[in-house]
Order: C-alpha cells, then sequence, then structure tokens
C-alpha cells in the first residue's frame, strides 16, 4: 500500500504540485484582497481565460508528442477577422462556425503534413504558420471590424447562472474550455489515439515499431491544434465582438507556459489536460491579484506567469531525476 | 531436402550495400521449437541477415519460406503480422505508459467504444503470467528494470503478434546473471511451446547453455550450422575467426615479455581511497609497463573505482598519489593534465559522437587538452587520425567516415585512438572490449599489452574473466565494493572466480 501511494506521489507529483500551488496562490489572494473570496471572481477566471484555456488543451496534446504549436495565436486572429468580415456580409454564423472550425483544421492538417512526412522541425513549420495565419488576418482586414451579428452577440451577452452559487455566473463561450476539456480527458486516457499520442512523445521509432499508426496520430494532434485555434478564435471573437489581425498577440507563448505550469513535459509524452486547467487558472490568478491590486503594472502578469514556469520546468527535471533512479 | 520440422528455411540470401558484399548466398533454417544461436563476428552479417528476415532491408537475391509458403516481407510490421517478432538489445517500448498498454497497445480490447481497462490489464497480466512475471501491470514500464521490459516486449510478441518465430538480439548485454537466467527460464518456457528462437549473442557461454543449434557467419558468407552439442567451443571460435587462435597466443606472448620488466616506476597510489555509497576505502597501486586488471561482478564496485581514479567522483576518504603528488582537485580535466586517460564503458551514451567522422573523433580529447582556441589544422588532425588508424588497424575506406556507420570494434578503437592521441601516461579501461567480437577482443588485448610494453601504465577493467586473466600482469578482485584480493597474474581462473563469489 505505502508502495503504492509512493508510486502514486511520483507518476503524478507534476500534478499535484500545480494544483498546490494553484490554491496557495488563490488562497493568497483571498486574504490580501478579501474581495477575491466572492465566488464571482473565481468564475470570471473561466470568463477571462475561456480562449487561453482552448487552446492549450490543444496544444497539451502537441506538446505530449514532443512538438510544439506556435501558430495558435495566428489563428486566433485570423478566424476572428475572417469570421467578422463573413459576418459583416451577412453570412449567416450558422455556416461561419463550422467553416471557421473547418479552416482550422486544415490549416492543421497542412503543418502537421509538412512536420510528418517533409521531417520539418515542428518549431519552424508552426512559426511560419504563425506568420501565414496573422499576415492573412492582417489582408482581410487592416482595423478592427465590429460584429453585429444577432446570433454572436446573444452568445456573448447571455448570463449562465451557475448553480448552487447565488449570482454567480459565466457567459455561454466560457463553457466550450470546460466541455472540451471532459472530451480530451476521454480521448487521452479512454481511446488507441490518446495513449499512441504518450508512446510517440516517449519514443516514436519504438510507438513505430510496436506498429502503431505514428504518422495519422502526429497529424491528428496538429489537426486538433488548428481545431481548438480556431475554436478559440470563435470564443474570442464572440467576447469582444469583433475580429482584428492584432487579436491575441503572444498567447501562443501563454498557453506553451500554462501547458508547462501544468506539469506537461517539453520533452514529450509525460502531462495531461487536468494539469493544463490549472496551469490556466493560475495565469488568470495571478492577472485578477494584479486587476484588484491595482496598482501594479500588468506586466507583473508575464514576470509572475514566467517565473512560476521556471520554477516548474527545476521541478519536473527533479521529479524526471527521482524517477530515473 | 526440405525438414518437415523447419518453420523458417532462408536460402540463397544474398544482399549487397554499396562498396560491400554483406550476405552472399546465405542459406539459414530454424526449427519449431529450438534456440538456434547466430555467431559471427562483427561484419559477419548477422544484423544483415536478421534485416532482411525482419523486412528492414530487402534482399537481392534469394527465398524464404515461412511454415513452407515462400513469403515476401515488406517491412517490419508486415514481419510482426507474419508472426516473425524481434526483441532488441534497447527495447523498443515506451517508458512512460504502462506495462499492459505496452504489452496490448494497437490491440486493446474496447468497450462502448472507448479501451477497456480492466481486460486490458488483466490479459496483460495473464500475459505476463505465461512467462512467470508477476507485476503490477498498471505501472509505467519505466518503473521496471530492463530485464523486466525485455520480458514486457517478449510478452508483447507473443500476444500481438502471436509470434512463431522470435528473434532475440544481444538479449542479455544489459543484464546480469539473475536476470539472464530469469530470460532463460522463458526462452526455455517459449521453446516448449513451439517457438523457433533465434539468439545472437556475444557470449559463447550462454550459447553453450542454452542453444540447439548454432549458425556461424563469417564475412557475410555460410561457414555451416552445428548441433551445439558437438561442437567443441576451441572449434567454434576457431570457425567464427577462421584462423586457429595465434592471435590469442601472442597476446600471451606480449604479456610474457612484458612480465620481465623490472625496471617499474610506481605512478599512481591510493591509499585508503573511498567514497560512501559508492566504494568502500581501497588501496591500490599502479606502475609503468604494467597492466592491472580489475575483475568483479556486475554491482562489484569497478566503474566506481574508475570513476574516483580519473576524478569523476571526489572521495571522501584516503589519499590518491600521482607521481609522489597527492591530488587535492578531483576532476577529469586535472586527471587529463596529469597524463590519465578514461574509455567509459558504456562507448554509445559517453564516448562515441557517432555523426562526427573518425578524425573529429580522434581530434576531441586532443583538441580539449590544447585548448579550444589553439587551432589543430586540417593536415595535422589527418596526420594523427591517419596514424592511429593505422596503428590501430581500424578499418575504414577513409579518416572521413561517420564513426556511427562503423562496426562495435573499430568504434572502440576509435575511442582508444582518441585518449592515445593525447598520449597518456595512465590509461583506465572500462569494459573496452564490450560487445565486440572474438578477433577484435583480441586485438585489442594485444594493443594493451603493447601499450604496456612501451612503458605505459594501464587499468583494464572487465566482466570477463579470460580476459582479465590474459591481458593482466596483476589482477585486483573487487566484491561487494571492496578489494577482496590481489594476484599475479599466475593465479588460476578458479581462485579467482571463488573471491569474486566470496568463497574463501
Amino acid at each position: 500500500m505505502a508502495q503504492r501511494i509512493k508510486f502514486f506521489l511520483i507518476n503524478n507529483g507534476p500534478l499535484l504540485t500545480t494544483i498546490t500551488i494553484f490554491v496557495l496562490v488563490y488562497f493568497a489572494g483571498g486574504r490580501l484582497y478579501p474581495a477575491m473570496q466572492k465566488p464571482q471572481v473565481f468564475f470570471n477566471l473561466f470568463i477571462n481565460t475561456a480562449s487561453l484555456l482552448i487552446v492549450s488543451i490543444g496544444m497539451t496534446f502537441v506538446i505530449i508528442t514532443k512538438g510544439i504549436d506556435l501558430s495558435v495565436a495566428g489563428m486566433i486572429a485570423l478566424t476572428s477577422a475572417a469570421s467578422a468580415a463573413l459576418l459583416v456580409k451577412g453570412i449567416s454564423p450558422v455556416i461561419v462556425m463550422p467553416l471557421m472550425l473547418l479552416m482550422g483544421i486544415a490549416f492543421g492538417i497542412a503543418m502537421g503534413s509538412i512536420i510528418q512526412y517533409l521531417k520539418v522541425e515542428p518549431f519552424i513549420v508552426t512559426l511560419m504558420g504563425l506568420f501565414f495565419a496573422r499576415g492573412m488576418a492582417y489582408i482581410i482586414t487592416l482595423s478592427s471590424l465590429t460584429i453585429k451579428d444577432p446570433v454572436y452577440r446573444y452568445l456573448a451577452l447571455t448570463k449562465v447562472h451557475i448553480p448552487f452559487f447565488e449570482k454567480a455566473y459565466v457567459y455561454i463561450p466560457s463553457l466550450i474550455g470546460p466541455l472540451l476539456l471532459v472530451v480530451v480527458i476521454y480521448l487521452a486516457n479512454f481511446t488507441r489515439f490518446g495513449r499512441t499520442v504518450y508512446a510517440i512523445g516517449n519514443n516514436e521509432q519504438s510507438a513505430l515499431l510496436m506498429g502503431l499508426p505514428v504518422a495519422r496520430t502526429k497529424i491528428t494532434v496538429y489537426a486538433f491544434g488548428g481545431f481548438c485555434s480556431a475554436l478559440a478564435g470563435i470564443v474570442f471573437s464572440i467576447s469582444l465582438l469583433s475580429g482584428y489581425g492584432g487579436y491575441a498577440p503572444g498567447m501562443e507563448l501563454d498557453a506553451i507556459a500554462s501547458v508547462v505550469i501544468g506539469g506537461t513535459m517539453l520533452t514529450g509524452g509525460v502531462g495531461n489536460v487536468i494539469g493544463t486547467l490549472f496551469g490556466v487558472l493560475i495565469n488568470g490568478t495571478i492577472v485578477s491579484i494584479l486587476q484588484f491590486n491595482g496598482t501594479l503594472s500588468s506586466w507583473w502578469t508575464r514576470i509572475g506567469v514566467g517565473a512560476l514556469t521556471l520554477i516548474f520546468i527545476g521541478i519536473q527535471s527533479l521529479f524526471y531525476m527521482k524517477k530515473k533512479n | 531436402m526440405a525438414d518437415p520440422q523447419n518453420i523458417l528455411n532462408m536460402r540463397g540470401i544474398t544482399k549487397s550495400f554499396p562498396g560491400v558484399l554483406a550476405l552472399e548466398n546465405v542459406d539459414f533454417s530454424l526449427r519449431k521449437g529450438e534456440v538456434h544461436a547466430l555467431i559471427g563476428e562483427n561484419g559477419a552479417g548477422k544484423s544483415t541477415l536478421i534485416k532482411v528476415l525482419t523486412g528492414v532491408e530487402p534482399p537481392d537475391e534469394g527465398s524464404i519460406e515461412l511454415d513452407g509458403k515462400l513469403i515476401q516481407v515488406r517491412s517490419p510490421q508486415h514481419s510482426q503480422e507474419l508472426g516473425i517478432s524481434t526483441v532488441y538489445q534497447e527495447i523498443n517500448l515506451c517508458t512512460n505508459i504502462s506495462v499492459a498498454e505496452n504489452i496490448l497497445l494497437g490491440y486493446e480490447p474496447h468497450r462502448f467504444g472507448s479501451i477497456d481497462w480492466k481486460k486490458l490489464n488483466i490479459l496483460a497480466c495473464q500475459a505476463l503470467k505465461k512467462l512467470d512475471i508477476d507485476i503490477d501491470v498498471t505501472q509505467p514500464l519505466g518503473n521496471f528494470s530492463v530485464a523486466i521490459q525485455q520480458m514486457v516486449a517478449i510478452a508483447r510478441s507473443l500476444e500481438v503478434a502471436s509470434a512463431k518465430i522470435l528473434i532475440l538480439d544481444e538479449p542479455t548485454s544489459s543484464l546480469d546473471i539473475n536476470e539472464t537466467n530469469r530470460l532463460f527460464d522463458v526462452i526455455r518456457k517459449l521453446k516448449g511451446e513451439g517457438i523457433g528462437i533465434i539468439f545472437i549473442t556475444h557470449f559463447l557461454d550462454q550459447v553453450y547453455q542454452i542453444t540447439d543449434r548454432i549458425t556461424v557467419l563469417r564475412n557475410g558468407r555460410l561457414v555451416g550450422t552445428y548441433h551445439t552439442a558437438s561442437l567443441p567451443r576451441v572449434e567454434l571460435i576457431g570457425k567464427m575467426l577462421g584462423r586457429s587462435l595465434t592471435e590469442l597466443d601472442e597476446v600471451s606472448k606480449a604479456k610474457l615479455m612484458g612480465e620481465h620488466k623490472k625496471d617499474r616506476q610506481r605512478l599512481v597510489e591510493a591509499k585508503g581511497l573511498g567514497l560512501k555509497g559508492s566504494i568502500e576505502p581501497i588501496d591500490f597501486e599502479l606502475s609503468t609497463n604494467e597492466v592491472v586488471g580489475i575483475a568483479g561482478l556486475l554491482g562489484s564496485g569497478r566503474t566506481e573505482m574508475a570513476n574516483l581514479i580519473f576524478g569523476i567522483d571526489t572521495p571522501d576518504t584516503g589519499s590518491l598519489t600521482i607521481r609522489g603528488e597527492k591530488i587535492t582537485r578531483f576532476s577529469p580535466l586535472e586527471s587529463l593534465e596529469n597524463g590519465i586517460a578514461l574509455c567509459p564503458e558504456d562507448r554509445k551514451a559517453e564516448g562515441i559522437v557517432g555523426d562526427l567522422t573518425i578524425r573529429e573523433n580522434i581530434i576531441l580529447a586532443l583538441q580539449a587538452r590544447y585548448g579550444w582556441f589553439k587551432f589543430l589544422t586540417t593536415q595535422k588532425q589527418y596526420e594523427v587520425s591517419q596514424k592511429y588508424i593505422e596503428l590501430l588497424g581500424i578499418v575504414t575506406p577513409s579518416p572521413d567516415q561517420l564513426v556511427k556507420n562503423l562496426s562495435g570494434g573499430n568504434q572502440q578503437k576509435v575511442i582508444l585512438a582518441r585518449w592515445l592521441a593525447t598520449d597518456p601516461q595512465v590509461l583506465i579501461l572500462d569494459e573496452p572490449t564490450r560487445g565486440i567480437d572474438v578477433g577484435a577482443k583480441a586485438e585489442i588485448q594485444k594493443l594493451v599489452l603493447e601499450l604496456a610494453e612501451e612503458g605505459k601504465s594501464i587499468l583494464f577493467i572487465s566482466s570477463e574473466l579470460d580476459e582479465v586473466l590474459r591481458t593482466s600482469h596483476r589482477i585486483v578482485v573487487l566484491r561487494d565494493r571492496k578489494k577482496a584480493a590481489e594476484y599475479s597474474s599466475d593465479v588460476n581462473g578458479q581462485t579467482i572466480i571463488q573471491t569474486m563469489a566470496g568463497i574463501s
């Protein structure tokens, strides 16, 4: 029994650390600024990080395969600009939204195929993807396009009340991330696709020799990443009710940081999306604390997240070394 | 002609690579329920034959018959589907996912569209039970030893591929004696179930321990297939080398010559040198013109001792004196300056840079010694590497060959050359002949003795007792991280084995 607990701790160490840190940071915030103790502040985290959570979930899979996807923020900008442009032309959101998701998937498939078949580093391919997507977004529109579509307005402004918490609410788009999370937990743990993702991240050559569908799985992972980016782009344009090529600057790095803080290793094969959720929440909590403080520069968020990421990479190394012994 | 018991018949297999005829008209057959050793020096064509059989390389000529049917193996996956599975020395599984997944992923049971974990774990347990292994299959594979990982790989090939033929490529090279015996139990069991096993190894002891027949390859040609029981070891070695054991005789002769040297000077002296958790305090000395062998079982502290003397680890007790000067700062760089060089045990991980050329590999240590800013001209580099290529007999078309394309023995020689190029006075060789063939072993042993003849001091660490006996002027035996005894070279092997085992 003691042995099992020990294994459990070693196998899940990074995840447990992430959750602990989230709880500590949140409670520290609550002590400093009692207003943060209100349930709504907690639910605001989901409102504020709606699109970051979605891209980070996609990013988690990519990083588990030992890849990286730098194109996500570009894709968010492109989706927002393209959907705004289409909606302004009077095209129905029923067509626009699936179209955007298909675009994201196609974009992911293209990048994944280049990575897999031309053996180009994911870093390079997705960086080019970032340039391409953001560039295309600016070609569509140089200025911010306002969305006046009633469906978008409905989605953006309808409050969903949280059961058991009086007056606490989120908006409809904030629910997409948590729903996606449930789907992805299932994918990761209960499907051959998910387990193959982990196997590839550990040792691609072995996975190949085990007869697993390596190429298909890797391309699917990037396609899923593209899907998540496009979905995040839709959520982003709903919450701002506009589209613009300059949206979400640097969000790819926030996503990577959240995934790493969540215990996923950049060396591949280790990590899970629950950790990523907490990584994103930690990111959001730091922002909240700074907002409550009101006097500190918002750039402290970046510094805080940077420091945490660094600490986490250190902790991961320690766990990794411990495991090796 | 065709034995009905044969599950595999390979006939007239020929395969050439640019500039090399790797296999020439080789026949190989495997019976149901037999363990068949595939033996030969490095470059004899063993790996190529296996590659042809597992679909990595298509043969130029020849036919493969499985269960009486002609087959063409298109890819490693295809060979698995046909029932031909390979377990490699470096285990091709994923350490981060559970043991159960490693056995069954790709063929896992499903329930309502999702993986049925309960059933998966039960099936995996059953698969391992067949090999008499009882472990927690839900743990990540990486939590288990290499030996267990190897069994898991075997279990996968039996479960997933329902293997009829199992190829074990150097399976025992990283196992200790208990683990090896455990593997052999598994092999015997599989044999009883009618699976044909091809066993590739450098350990002749194990060949005699476990195999029924032996096929010997040499220079890409078939020497012959023999019944293990009726082929004495000396003849087997003769067939592998294609010559009598004159080279081994030469080793002995070289050693005798060295014995007569009287004017030895003490170079290295360790007094009570030890490090907690690594090796207990040890007294030890090494003089010029001398080869001192270190014998001991795996885990007896051989490598730890080398690491202390070379300054990789810092001792916490005792003193180390080199040329009468007491060492105060322990670091490999300091040791290099004192004229000590270490060839590490694991040449792939710690020594060789496969993607660099022979020349670049040889120059590395020399360049480090000169300092990174002093430029060694290309011409000088070629001179140095050409000198050692000739001196050590490294088989290569040019110094610009990438090291990863060389055979194991030649790679080992390149590492030796790297340190020799720095002209060290003391050379620590940790398992210099591991994983290389008998001929190359004899060459390296001879070379070691010649170096001693020239005045160098050599610490020769090896897990092969014969080799230590043949090569060393003095032998230090380690047991349980302690020095158990020291013998002169006329000691008999049995005494050493008893000391190693702790029977006095």
